[in-house]
């Protein structure tokens, strides 16, 4: 299937915080968790199209910063009014200090 | 047999209400009546996306096939005209009357009128989709926009205005625009790009008089200069809509007087968004009535909760937000709660500033930046608030101190 693509070094990203990466026409958000663990979503919000990494990380939950729709990174389920679509997810994987994600 | 839930007004504050109701499993018949043609949308787009295409689209909150699929019956078009507390129930302007448990109020607001002589069909208001449409057929290139009131919904329309080449001049009574709610400071950033975008900003002169000839709309000022417009767009505040729920006899202060948990005088009655006045418990129980829109939003939810019994007291910290041009203001918590600011810059001209009271708590947050710059650390201001947190004043002030490792403290 598709292949894995190099997103950012594991140390770009903070514990419980996410960031931006964009690729191929399209952008996403990485996320590292509190316990140290990598995820990555779509990177605009299903009900406005904002980019996420602008947003707060809590727990497992990122929230937009724009009208404050929530999402759990880990399975993108959405959380809380106004987002009512869930984000889609992709697997992430570190290797040699590296975070990549399979973008189908 | 239940008599079931009915909510009166159709926006987002009733329809976040109707859709917690059913997301609490409430099974028995939920009733949504609204006097405008169409499902729950949002309002907050009518000043600012919306205009920015060709033809306005409704951003629904629930379409009509998401009410059916959740069994709520949405009654369209129609007023609410009475309550009769005594034998629960609710009469319609189409004659009907309908049977609740239990009865919310979230009529919203209505744009405060100007009260003067001479408006006619070219002074507008905005507060429903259809005002927009209206609206939005003035807004082209080459057409004067006066917009009356210098506060968001008017400023707003003012960049929407002149991203679509019309020519505006803002008039505003106060010295400044943004008066209420919104550091000098930051209204100082807002009014320089509307300078910068060409807009002509005239503040601390009042209007003598209106003439509106149904082609064209003559405003003097006091200071006797004379704007000549397409289009005068009143924006100068709003007012609760309690006539229904002083006909019905229940308290009225500054909106339907409601409790911490949104009950109002009558236990089997509950009101929330614009429309009630409520104990803020962050500021100690100061009574508050907001115009905004995640506030209609989680007080729709909350009454739904307590309307089933839960018993939840209102707990969140106000928060708004506007964009105007490339730029975002948001504000948490109330300003005027502080007596002191420091000011946080988060580099690309995006700055906060923290409002502390006089015994260092965070009171509020007003944040401006392009784009969402400033988003995130509102938010975890509104955080600080909510916990009444007493931070340092020179970590808030501190890039270099991050704001989540205070909420930690």
């Amino acid at each position: 299937m598709s292949d894995w693509v190099e997103a950012c070094a594991a140390d770009d990203i903070d514990e419980e915080d996410v960031m931006r990466f964009d690729h191929g026409g399209r952008t996403f958000a990485i996320y590292r968790s509190p316990d140290d663990e990598y995820f990555a979503t779509d990177g605009l919000c299903t009900h406005e199209k904002v980019h996420l990494a602008d947003g707060l990380v809590m727990d497992d939950v990122i929230e937009c910063p724009k009208h404050n729709g929530r999402f759990n990174y880990k399975t993108g389920a959405a959380r809380g009014a106004p987002a009512c679509v869930n984000l889609k997810t992709y697997p992430v994987k570190v290797d040699a200090g590296k975070v990549l994600v399979q973008i189908g | 047999m239940a008599r079931g839930m009915i909510i009166i007004g159709a926006g987002e504050c009733g329809g976040r209400a109707a859709l917690t109701l059913r997301d609490l499993d409430y099974g028995g018949p939920v009733t949504l009546v609204g006097d405008e043609p169409h499902p729950p949308y949002e309002r907050p787009p009518l000043s600012k996306e919306a205009m920015a295409g060709d033809a306005p689209e409704i951003k629904a909150i629930a379409s009509d096939a998401m009410l059916a699929e959740n069994s709520i019956r949405h009654i369209h078009s129609v007023q609410a005209v009475a309550i009769d507390r005594a034998a629960h129930n609710v009469r319609l302007s189409n004659g009907s009357v309908l049977p609740y448990d239990k009865l919310l109020l979230a009529t919203g607001s209505t744009p405060r009128k100007l009260p003067m002589p001479g408006l006619g069909a070219r002074c507008v208001y905005l507060r429903t989709f259809a005002d927009a449409l209206a609206i939005r057929g003035h807004l082209s290139a080459g057409n004067r926009i006066a917009v009356i009131g210098g506060g968001f919904i008017g400023l707003e329309l003012a960049a929407a205005s002149r991203k679509l080449g019309a020519s505006v001049t803002v008039i505003e009574a106060q010295p400044r625009i943004l008066m209420r709610g919104v550091p000098a400071e930051i209204a100082e950033i807002i009014h320089q790009a509307h300078v910068t975008e060409g807009v002509d900003i005239l503040c601390g002169d009042g209007i003598a008089s209106i003439a509106d000839d149904g082609r064209q709309v003559r405003v003097t000022l006091a200071g006797g200069r004379e704007i000549t417009a397409d289009l005068a767009i009143i924006g100068i505040g709003a007012v609760p809509v309690t006539g229904l729920a002083a006909e019905a006899g229940l308290a009225i202060d500054n909106g339907v007087t409601v409790d911490t948990e949104l009950r109002s005088s009558d236990p089997d009655i509950f009101a929330a968004g614009d429309c009630c006045s409520f104990p803020l418990a962050v500021y100690g129980g100061r009574r508050v009535r907001l115009e905004a829109w995640r506030n209609a939003q989680e007080q729709g939810a909350l009454a739904a909760k307590n309307m089933l019994g839960a018993g939840e007291a209102h707990a969140a910290v106000p928060w708004f937000w506007s964009d105007q041009y490339g730029l975002t203001l948001q504000i948490a918590g109330l300003s005027d709660e502080g007596k002191s600011t420091v000011r946080r810059d988060l580099g690309d001209g995006a700055f906060i500033l923290f409002h502390l009271a006089e015994d260092g708590r965070l009171v509020a947050a007003s944040g401006i930046g392009p784009g969402n710059a400033v988003a995130r650390d509102i938010r975890l201001a509104e955080m600080l608030i909510g916990k009444q947190a007493k931070p340092a004043p020179e970590a808030l002030g501190s890039q270099a101190v991050k704001l989540k490792s205070l909420l930690a403290a």
